[in-house]
């Protein structure tokens, strides 16, 4: 079987049984959303003898990435004879990778996803504090929100104040 | 510490004289978000307030999560290991900017130096995302995305501090810390050795001192918004400073540093080599 590299569903049935065994697999900071939903598998390689993910880490420091792809390697064991998971920084992973699916999930469980556009927009040398991120409130639907911290509980979340009904939440970061 | 030895570099597929250099940039850059990233750390649990604790804690997250990448890549040119560079070598044999071998120092000191700080690696990540070394092209790219999020927030308490209503402390305190900072902040573009061949090979966009008035043309506006003094004067097309500037660039091993190095080595130095 030739080998081949995706980045769609997978061509061939064991690489459409991977891309599906990774919808299954959580991200450990955000568990509502796959590793797919956000975004972060570039591509998947399959054949029996070997399956090869390449992931893009959402920040360079992240460190759940070590968990996440321990996650990958136990959830695909079995399914060739080597399993190989690899980070890469080949292509910048940005917020506008995370599906729309995931976007919803994100926003039914109480946080705001990331502004649309993240990859293309155009930034300043030095963004300033006139380049406020904008957050819909993700329990009334408010836009009359503030950015409260740009650094939260984990690595890619931000705190926001929602002014319409009272209550902090957090965003997505863009990026 | 004489240049690090780079035998890795044909499998890079690097000139030897190019591969000494970018081993050369590549220290520099991975020790300066290693070193400010301690620093930073150091706020944990004792910033002004809560909010602090959680934004210098991600701070220094996310510059040790850099230097560590910065790191790794250096280690296939090295033939050594992340751990090996980070925390194996003597302090003396760290090549950090000057700017970052302060302390912390006090709250308006650790906001100024890591405002100048986050300018200038702005600049120099935006002469690398180009570069024809495509691996450090690809993190330089990311790492910039990320340093977005560093500078609006460092800017927003240069203004607090800058600005302060009905109260002189906080603004006195940033100026003192300035003016302390300055002569060591434009260390950050120190010319790595053999620079020439890093802007030759298209690895390097442009040389350090081109980014360097480019950060400080950015600056300048910056600093006139907050009526703070700018050291520098127009000399034809280049802004010079007004102050000496040191000629130790990224090699004044002082005792803060001793006493940092002395703490963040102590684990590794208790078992060299061990596993984890």
């Amino acid at each position: 079987m030739a080998t081949t590299t995706t980045t769609g569903p997978g061509r061939s049935a064991l690489e459409r049984r991977v891309w599906e065994a990774l919808g299954e697999v959580p991200d450990p900071e955000i568990p509502v959303v796959s590793v797919i939903e956000l975004g972060i598998i570039r591509s998947v390689e399959a054949t029996p003898e070997r399956i090869r993910v390449e992931m893009l880490p959402t920040f360079v420091g992240c460190p759940a990435l070590e968990m996440i792809r321990q996650s990958i390697g136990e959830r695909l064991a079995g399914m060739a004879e080597a399993v190989e998971v690899e980070a890469t920084f080949a292509e910048p992973w940005t917020s506008d990778r995370i599906t729309p699916q995931g976007r919803r999930k994100l926003r039914e469980s109480g946080f705001a996803p990331p502004a649309p556009g993240a990859a293309e927009a155009e930034q300043p040398l030095f963004p300033t504090i006139t380049v406020r991120p904008v957050a819909r409130c993700p329990f009334c639907g408010s836009r009359d929100t503030l950015l409260e911290n740009p650094f939260g509980p984990t690595r890619c979340r931000a705190i926001h104040w929602c002014n319409h009904c009272r209550q902090p939440f957090e965003q997505f970061k863009t990026i | 510490m004489s240049a690090l030895a780079t035998p890795g570099a044909a499998e890079l597929g690097l000139e030897a004289p190019t591969a000494t250099a970018l081993a050369d940039l590549l220290l520099a850059m991975a020790d300066d978000e290693f070193v400010l990233g301690f620093w930073d750390s150091e706020w944990t649990g004792i910033a002004p307030v809560l909010e602090e604790d959680v934004a210098f804690s991600s701070l220094a997250q996310d510059e040790i999560g850099h230097a560590q990448a910065l790191y790794e890549l250096l280690a296939q040119l090295t033939g050594t290991s992340a751990d090996e560079l980070a925390f194996g070598r003597q302090a003396d044999e760290y090549r950090h900017a000057n700017l970052l071998d302060h302390a912390r120092g006090d709250w308006a000191f650790s906001v100024a130096r890591r405002f100048l700080y986050d300018t200038a690696d702005t600049v120099r990540l935006t002469a690398l995302t180009g570069s024809s070394f495509t691996p450090l092209a690809g993190l330089a790219d990311k790492m910039r995305r990320e340093e977005t999020y560093h500078l609006a927030h460092m800017h927003t308490w240069m203004h607090r501090l800058a600005r302060p209503a009905g109260a002189d402390e906080p603004r006195g305190r940033l100026l003192a810390a300035c003016e302390r900072l300055w002569p060591d902040a434009v260390t950050v573009f120190t010319r790595p050795a053999g620079e020439e061949h890093l802007v030759a090979a298209g690895i390097l966009g442009e040389s350090l001192d081109a980014c360097r008035q480019r950060w400080l043309s950015g600056l300048a506006p910056l600093f006139g918004e907050l009526e703070l003094p700018f050291p520098f004067r127009r000399a034809g097309r280049r802004l010079e400073p007004t102050f000496a500037e040191p000629s130790d660039g990224r090699r004044r091993r002082g005792d803060d540093f001793r006493w940092l190095w002395g703490e963040f080595t102590s684990v590794y130095r208790s078992e060299p080599g061990a596993t984890w």
